[in-house]
Formats: structure tokens, C-alpha cells, sequence
């Protein structure tokens, strides 16, 4: 029992150590994101893009001559925990800005603290109603899951698959998805004729895809889910000899999807960023640059594929920077005005144009459908 | 009917993912009354380690028996340095042993191996065989010939070997077979290894078709337990029915009722079972001695 | 079989001498009543009011799991359940059918203990790991239920909460909560002392010494036990719809099989059948998670530890060992 004791101590003399000392002359970044649990693959690339690019900010002399230092809670998936690390954020560590929340259950329990604190809060998951209806201190990132919806019913639309199964994970992410894509469909003359859903940690969806197989009206089917679910299911399909044609969604926007699907994610179509085919862009594309330097950094310093989660992150990072260089303060009002007068910024997501009724500044041009082909990303517009 | 075979097919391949799970419950359970909450993370860690060591170059053969060594040994460290010592606590507090017991791996293979998914390769391909209609792949006759196996083994070492029988007979009345020379602190410990033993086999084999990761253990550990249960805690046989059946049950929710609520029927259908049959579907009425 | 029998917890401590220990009970609660009317003078900001908010929210339901727990030896891995009837009961009742807070609190709470009442008769026949199974069974059908029913709960992203209302006055911010959750603490504790102390309390640890024993001397254990399982999921569905309040977000993760877990943890890690171990055992698991934030990675296993070692060197729990440890001392 030795080791326990010894882990013990350390853990009682670290806290205070880590805690305790002085920043009072730094900025400080507050994130909460997933760093445990069903969401952790969100979480933990965002945390490592955060670390990566605040070190190489103070390693260059910080920002308006500060240091910034990065403070990272993990509310282990779970939007109470994010609820209460936010308040240790504003109340204690009194941060000047808020990144993060990975998944939108654990954004919208943040969001009431930041609007009664004016605190500026850049989230990074994907649900619409993080910014719709607008909030005044509440920015985000990554695309919605109603652009995700749109683009692939453009897809669909264009290649005239009007009857689709819709297979959704019981997550935040996989019902939020679904609610989105029931909702735009009839836009696009787009008819969900099957509503399926398995849960997050489920390791057969024969039974549903059986279903789906067996119901000759199906034309297409869309998959929304995170993690390894979506790459069951991809396997289930290849092995029930399914042709309809995949769709995913773009929560399995990393090459981690490939690995575990193997052959069966070959012809999968889905919405991403072009981070993922930052090859491909050509020369002149305004993102060629920043995703082709992001990929490189990321790739050496963590020895780890990029996903486009967390260049999600790099993207609130970049914004709040900027925002702050312009209003030339870390006033909190001020740069919340000039994060809201983003224009032109070239992220890993898309060119961010903000404005105060569009929290985002994303439109679906930003948005790549890819084509998984021999196991790689490939564009198909 | 290929529908339903195909329901089928689904259901007793996860079924028998359960079956495993829920046979190492049972062991344990016999061996000491204890409900391992831990149980789940074995699987995972042979799942995990199978997926390492291969990576690392070793054989898949090969990286599947260090797989279980290790998981065997961790099986053996910790019932001595955790569950001996706390032997004589209370039936919760050993609960929450074991629970604690599941934190420290799930935390220490995170820390050490990372939070990414992971599949292993199939043992004979992915090419799926098609049997009237329906389509199966070969690692799940892997799953289930492998289980067969293990479920005839242990019918053989506990109705016939001498050390079976002493921990059968030390389940029956702990009392009574330390009066006739049954060693129990062996017998707690030889379930351990075999539980962890069983655990890492299981995880293994489901690795390719489940894919694997640090919380993998959660989920398994949960649906071994309502297994175990269903077939009466502590019964073998019982487990393994129970696996199968669970399995089978949430296939055909999912197939024919609701996908939504298949993780929620089996524990309708335990409370109605637990309702008119306290003692579980296989267990024996019995009450508890003053 | 035999196993499974637990030791008998009650201790000689309650009733052996009646006077010192009353005198002693009234000094433990006006020393808990003084430090939570000082504690505000020190806390440095509405974080730490927030902590200790948690505190004894998570507190309060730990000592009402621990009448269920400690008292009558019954296990509960489903009382995250009753927290989320509370929470999303007064939540939904608020927001979609503009109810008064403090009525759709109280109709929360009722449906809890109702259905808590319903289910007793068949579960808590149930012994050891099967009323364990069943209490987690329902405790998952709960949550699976909040997390699919999208229209009425907002599925897995959670909802909304009004701001808390009574007798015209608004709740809001950490001070006022504090006062409030600071009164339900000390009455919780008062009221289950009394309960304990009486002579139905004194049934309810005989049940947990030997329920053939106590229904021998003619105790009818049943009813005894359906009364205190009604009283603790109430106590906790009442809790959980304060929570949410307090809160103003909440998501189906808190009817999760996990918040069970946790529930169940403060009241054996505490110590079982021990007022003050419940509330003991309440801010440690509430404050291990703060105070381990910033060791990252190690948090899972650290908190592993932590569980394991309490329960094999203090297997009774921490106030109960600490407190037999100090008696012998004296001796």
C-alpha cells in the first residue's frame, strides 16, 4: 500500500502548489471541456490544440505583453460538473475568457453563469441552439448540426434519393442531429421514412440496420453518432451486404473513423472541415494555409492524427486573440464587441464572419462533403 | 424469417459477450458472495492489451495469451492487495471496493494507453457467411465457440476436478469446508484469477467486432450483472442462459419493438421476473439465518 | 448463503448511556449550526458558496439514503432516479405548464414517493445484490426514459429552469440558496436523529441486525422498511427539484447510474448509520473532485484510491471508525 500513500501525498501537496501560485499579473484563458467519458475524443484533441498554441503564444512574448495562462477542467461528460467548474472559472480563477464546452448539454449549462457574469464564451460543440436565438456573450465554432443536416440533403437532393433512414445515436450529439435533420428535411424535399437509434456504447446495430435493409423504399442512410458507434454500424452495413448509399454525420470527422471501420468506410459521404483534405485545397484556398500549418504543429507535437475538433479549439483561440489585439484590452465588454466583428478570419472550420445576429459566421461553404475512398478523404465537389 | 435469423444471429453473438461477463460475476459471487463491479474492466483491459501488443508487433496469437496473463495477474494483485484485506467488511462496503477497484484501471489505462477507440483484427477475416438469408461474421463463430468452450470447461473443473469441488462446497457454507480442509482464502483468490481470466478472454474476442477503449469496461460490467442476475447469481449455467437471453431480448426489441427502448426492456422485464420470482429465474428460495 | 449475512452494525453507542450522548447531540448540531453561520464570513467568493451549496444538497440526500442504507441494511443503486423525477418533475411542470415552483416542487416530490410506495411492495421483499438489481433497474429505466422523451425533457442536451419563486419572493444567487439549503441541512439532521432515537428507529436497526430476528419480536418489517424507502426517495426527488432550481440547467446525466453510485458512496465511505458520516461523507466526494481538477489524468485513479483504502482500513466508514477510534482512546 505503499504507492497509495506515496500518490496520496502527492496529490495533497499538488493541489495547493498548482492552485496557489501567483498569476496575478497573467491573462487567463478558463476552459471546461470532456477530457473523460463518452465525449472525451472531443475533449482531448481541443485540450492539446489549446496547450500547443498557448505555449507557442508565450513562447513568442504572450499577448499585449502578458503571459496567458491556460485553466483546464474536465467535466468528465457531464453538463453538472461543467456547470460547476464554470462557476470556480468566473469566481475564483476570474479568468478573461471562457473556451470550451465540448458537447452542447454541457454548453447550455454554462450558458446562464456566463450571461449573468459577462464573461466572453467561445463553445465548441455543435448544436444550433447555442447560438440561435442569439446570446449576448455566447459564440461558437464548429459548424451546427442543422448546416451538417443541410449539406448532406443537398447531396442527397442532387442525386435524387429522396427516402432516407435516419439511424441516431442516443447522445446529445446523435439526438440533437437528429431533431436538426427531421426538421430540415422538407426543404429539401427530403422524406425520413425510418427513425431508428441505438446507444452510445452499444457493439451490434444489425438488428436496425436489418430493418433498414428490409424496407425497399429506403434509397439512403444517414448516420448520427460520435465515437465508435458510427464505425459499427459501418461494419454491420458492409456485413449485411447493404449498397443504399452512407451517409454520416460530422461528428466522425477524424481518421480514427477510418481505422475502426477498415474496408466498410470506403464510399462513406460526409460534412467536414477541410482540415481533413487540407492536401487537396488548391493554392489559393484562404484556409490552405492555416490547416496546413495546424496539421504539421498538431501532428508533431502530439504524435497523433488531427481531427477537426480540435481545430475547432485553435479556431476560438484565434478568434478571442484577435478580438483582443483589436480592441487592444482584455476588457471584457470590449473584446466581446470585437469577437462580434469577426470578419474574414480564415479557421480550420471556414472563413468567420460574425455579426451580432449570427454568432457563428459560418455559412455551408465552409462545409466539404467528403468521400471516404481507399481508406483516405477525398472531395467530391 | 432471414429477418429474424439475422435478429438472432445479433442477438447470441452480443449475448454471448454477456454470458462471459456475467460468468465471471458468478464465480466470484460463488466463491465469496462479492458482486465484482471491477468485472468489466478486465474485459476491457484484455480487449486493450490484445490491441497494444499486437500493435507492438507481437503475433495476434501471441498478443492475445499475454493479453490474458496480464489480465490474470492483475486478477491476482488485485484480490490480495485489495479485496483480502477488506474480506470481512460488509457486503457494501465490498461493493465499494470493487468500484473503486474499477476507477483505478479504467484511470490507469486512460493515463497510460490513452482515450482512443480500438479494434483488433478479426481472427479469420471479415468475410461474412451467409446462412439462409442472414449474414454472420466469423469472429462471431469465434465468440461463440470460444464461450461454448469455456462453459465446458468449467462444468468439467467444477463438477470433477478436487479444487471445483472445494469451491463449490466453500460457496455452499464457508464455515463448513474450512472445517473439512478447504483452504477459502485460496478458493477467493483462484476465483479472481479466473474471473479476470474469463473477463480477458471475453474482451478479446469482442474487440474486433465492439472495438475497445479505456470505458469500454462500463457498459459490459453493467450487462454482465443483469445477466448474472436474471440467471440467478451465482448459478453457472444460469449466467450463461441469462446472457443469451438478454442479448437475444434487446436484439428483438430493437428489431420488432423499439430501438429506442431496448436498453430499458430487459430491466422492465427484471423487475416483472424479480416481482413473482424474488429469488431470480434459476436461484433457489432461501432464507437468511439469524 | 451465510456470507451474506451482515454483521450486526448497530453499536452498543446509541442507548448505552442516554444522557452524556443527548448532550452530546445537542452540541454537535449547535456546533454545525455555528460554523454554517460563520462559514459565510469566510468564503471568498460565490464559488465557494457554490461548493458548499453542493454540499448540502448532496448531504441532505445522504443522510436520507443512509436511513435506507445504514438503518435497514436495504441497498439502493437507483436513487439518481427519484433525484431526476424531482429535478425534471418540477422543471417540466414550471416551464411547460406554468406552475408555481413551489407547487410543482411538492408535486415532484409526491410522484416520487408514490412510486416509490408502489414499487416497495415488490422490491423490498428482495434481499442483498437482488434489490440492488432491481433499485438499479429502475434507477435506468428513469433515466432512459428522460433521455428519449425529447418533447417533454429535451432529450440528452438537457433543459431550462425557471428561477425559483415563493411566497413572491425570487431566489436567486448564492447567498440566498446558501440560507435556504443551510435550514433544510440542519432540520434534515435533526429530524433524522429523532427518527433514529425512536422507538421506530430503534426497530429500524434491529431490522439491520437481523431482519428474522426483529420480525420475531414482532416488528413488522415490511411496513418498516416500504416507510423509510418512501421517505428517502421523497427526501432525494425534493433535493433533486431544489437542485435543478438552484442550478437552472439540468440533463438526464443526473439520473444516471453514476449519480447513483456516487449517492451511495458518501453514505458508506461517511460511515452506515451515521448521521455525520453522511454529511461528512457528502463534502468529501463533493470536494475530492475540485480538489483533484487539477491533477489531470490521475483523477480517476487517484479518487479509485481513495474509495479502496477508506473502506479496508475504516471498513465501518470514516466518522464511525474515527469516532470508536477516539472512544477507545479515552477508555
Amino acid at each position: 500500500m505503499d504507492y497509495m500513500r506515496k500518490l496520496l501525498a502527492a496529490a495533497v501537496i499538488a493541489v495547493p502548489a498548482v492552485s496557489g501560485a501567483a498569476y496575478a499579473q497573467n491573462v487567463k484563458i478558463g476552459s471546461v471541456l470532456s477530457l473523460t467519458g463518452p465525449a472525451s475524443f472531443l475533449g482531448d484533441p481541443e485540450v492539446k490544440t489549446l496547450q500547443l498554441y498557448i505555449d507557442r503564444i508565450n513562447k513568442a512574448g504572450g499577448l499585449l505583453g502578458k503571459k496567458i495562462e491556460f485553466i483546464n477542467y474536465d467535466d468528465a461528460s457531464d453538463a453538472a460538473k461543467a456547470n460547476a467548474f464554470t462557476k470556480r472559472l468566473i469566481d475564483d480563477d476570474k479568468v478573461d475568457v471562457i473556451i470550451g464546452g465540448s458537447t452542447t448539454g454541457s454548453t447550455m449549462s454554462m450558458v446562464p453563469l456566463v450571461e449573468k457574469a459577462e464573461m466572453p464564451f467561445i463553445s465548441l460543440a455543435g448544436a444550433v441552439v447555442i447560438i440561435e436565438p442569439v446570446k449576448k456573450w455566447v459564440f461558437k465554432t464548429p459548424h451546427t448540426d442543422r448546416m451538417a443536416a443541410e449539406k448532406i440533403f443537398i447531396d442527397m437532393k442532387k442525386r435524387g434519393l429522396t427516402k432516407i433512414a435516419l439511424i441516431s445515436e442516443s447522445s446529445g450529439f446523435g439526438q440533437s442531429g437528429r431533431k436538426e435533420s427531421i426538421a430540415a428535411a422538407p426543404k429539401y424535399g427530403i422524406e425520413i421514412i425510418m427513425d431508428e437509434t441505438y446507444a452510445l456504447k452499444d457493439t451490434d446495430m444489425t438488428p436496425q440496420l436489418t430493418k433498414v435493409k428490409n424496407n425497399p423504399a429506403v434509397q439512403a442512410i444517414l448516420v448520427f453518432g460520435l465515437g465508435q458507434g458510427p464505425a459499427i454500424v459501418n461494419k454491420n452495413y458492409a456485413q449485411l451486404g447493404m449498397k443504399v448509399p452512407n451517409y454520416h454525420g460530422p461528428g466522425v470527422c477524424a481518421k480514427e473513423f477510418i481505422a475502426l471501420s477498415g474496408d466498410a468506410a470506403n464510399g462513406v459521404r460526409l460534412p467536414c472541415a477541410a482540415l481533413l483534405v487540407a492536401d487537396n485545397l488548391p493554392a489559393n484556398d484562404p484556409q490552405k494555409k492555416v490547416v496546413t500549418e495546424y496539421i504539421k504543429s498538431y501532428t508533431e507535437a502530439n504524435k497523433a492524427d488531427v481531427s477537426t475538433f480540435g481545430g475547432c479549439a485553435l479556431d476560438g483561440l484565434m478568434i478571442w486573440v484577435e478580438a483582443v489585439k483589436r480592441a487592444g484590452s482584455f476588457d471584457k465588454a470590449k473584446v466581446r464587441d470585437e469577437i462580434e466583428k469577426t470578419k474574414n478570419l480564415a479557421g480550420t472550420a471556414g472563413v468567420v464572419n460574425m455579426s451580432a445576429n449570427d454568432h457563428l459566421g459560418l455559412d455551408l461553404s465552409a462545409f466539404r462533403l467528403l468521400e471516404i475512398k481507399k481508406g483516405n478523404w477525398t472531395l467530391t465537389e | 424469417m432471414a429477418q429474424f435469423l439475422q435478429f438472432v444471429f445479433s442477438g447470441i453473438t452480443v449475448g454471448a459477450t454477456y454470458a462471459l461477463a456475467a460468468l465471471g460475476f458468478s464465480i466470484i459471487y460463488n466463491a465469496s458472495g462479492i458482486i465484482n463491479f471491477a468485472q468489466g474492466e478486465f474485459m476491457m483491459i484484455g480487449g486493450m492489451a490484445a490491441v497494444f501488443l499486437a500493435a507492438a508487433g507481437i503475433p495476434l496469437p501471441l498478443a492475445i495469451v499475454l493479453a490474458v496473463c496480464i489480465v490474470a495477474l492483475t486478477g491476482l494483485i488485485i484480490e490480495k492487495l485489495m479485496i483480502e484485506p477488506a474480506r470481512d467488511a460488509e457486503i457494501v462496503s465490498i461493493i465499494i471496493i470493487t468500484i473503486g477497484i474499477s476507477m483505478i484501471l479504467r484511470g490507469l489505462v486512460e493515463v497510460f494507453l490513452g482515450k482512443a477507440n480500438h479494434a483488433l483484427p478479426s481472427f479469420s477475416g471479415e468475410k461474412p457467411l451467409a446462412v439462409l438469408g442472414a449474414t454472420i461474421l466469423p469472429q462471431s463463430l469465434w465468440v461463440l465457440g470460444v464461450s461454448t468452450l469455456l462453459v465446458v470447461v468449467l462444468g468439467f473443473f467444477f463438477g470433477r476436478t478436487r479444487t471445483g469441488k472445494a469451491m463449490l462446497a466453500a460457496s455452499y457454507n464457508r464455515l463448513a469446508a474450512q472445517l473439512v480442509g478447504v483452504n477459502t482464502n485460496s478458493v477467493l483468490l483462484l476465483s479472481f484469477i479466473l474471473s479476470a481470466t474469463i473477463g480477458a478472454i471475453g474482451g478479446i474476442l469482442i474487440a474486433p467486432i465492439a472495438t475497445t477503449s479505456y470505458d469500454a469496461g462500463l457498459m459490459l460490467g453493467l450487462k454482465g450483472f443483469v445477466a448474472a442476475t436474471l440467471g440467478g447469481l451465482g448459478n453457472g449455467l444460469g449466467a450463461v442462459v441469462g446472457g443469451l437471453f438478454l442479448g437475444l431480448f434487446e436484439a428483438m426489441t430493437a428489431g420488432y419493438i423499439s430501438s429506442a427502448y431496448k436498453d430499458a426492456a430487459p430491466f422492465i422485464l427484471i423487475l416483472l421476473i424479480l416481482t413473482f420470482r424474488p429469488q431470480g429465474v434459476f436461484g433457489a428460495k432461501q432464507t437468511d439465518r439469524v | 448463503m451465510s456470507t451474506m449475512t451482515s454483521p450486526p452494525a448497530v453499536t452498543s453507542r446509541q442507548g448505552s448511556a442516554p444522557k452524556s450522548w443527548m448532550s452530546s447531540r445537542f452540541t454537535a448540531i449547535a456546533i454545525l449550526i455555528a460554523v454554517l453561520a460563520l462559514l459565510p464570513l469566510v468564503l471568498p467568493n460565490a464559488f465557494y458558496f457554490d461548493l458548499v451549496i453542493r454540499i448540502m444538497i448532496n448531504a441532505v440526500i445522504a443522510i436520507a439514503l443512509n436511513l435506507l442504507i445504514g438503518y435497514t441494511g436495504q441497498i439502493s443503486l437507483g436513487h439518481a432516479g427519484f433525484f431526476g423525477i424531482g429535478a425534471y418533475g418540477s422543471a417540466i411542470l414550471t416551464a411547460r405548464y406554468n406552475m408555481p415552483p413551489l407547487l410543482s416542487l411538492a408535486i415532484a416530490t409526491l410522484a416520487a414517493a408514490a412510486l416509490a410506495w408502489l414499487v416497495a411492495g415488490a422490491i423490498l421483499r428482495l434481499k442483498g445484490h437482488y434489490l440492488a438489481m432491481a433499485t438499479l433497474g429502475l434507477g435506468i429505466i428513469i433515466s432512459i426514459i428522460l433521455n428519449n422523451e425529447a418533447a417533454w425533457t429535451g432529450g440528452p442536451d438537457g433543459m431550462s429552469v425557471d428561477t425559483f419563486r415563493m411566497f413572491g419572493l425570487r431566489l436567486a444567487g448564492e447567498q440566498s440558496w446558501y440560507w435556504m439549503f443551510a435550514g433544510l441541512l440542519v432540520a434534515s439532521i435533526v429530524l433524522a436523529q429523532n427518527l433514529v432515537d425512536s422507538p421506530a428507529g430503534r426497530a429500524l436497526q434491529a431490522l439491520h441486525g437481523s431482519e428474522v430476528a426483529a420480525s420475531v419480536v414482532g416488528i413488522d418489517t415490511a411496513a418498516f422498511k416500504t416507510r423509510v424507502f418512501v421517505v428517502s426517495a421523497g427526501t432525494t426527488a425534493a433535493m433533486g427539484g431544489l437542485a435543478a432550481f438552484y442550478m437552472g440547467f439540468i440533463t438526464p446525466n443526473l439520473a444516471a447510474f453514476q449519480h447513483s453510485i456516487e449517492l451511495m458512496t458518501m453514505v458508506v465511505v461517511g460511515g452506515m448509520a451515521s448521521v455525520y458520516g453522511s454529511v461528512f461523507g457528502a463534502a468529501l466526494l463533493s470536494l475530492l473532485p475540485q480538489a483533484l481538477a487539477r491533477v489531470e489524468g490521475w483523477e480517476t485513479v487517484i479518487f479509485g484510491f481513495i474509495l479502496v483504502g477508506t473502506m479496508i482500513f475504516m471498513p465501518r466508514g470514516i466518522v464511525p471508525s474515527i469516532a470508536a477510534l477516539l472512544r477507545k482512546k479515552d477508555a
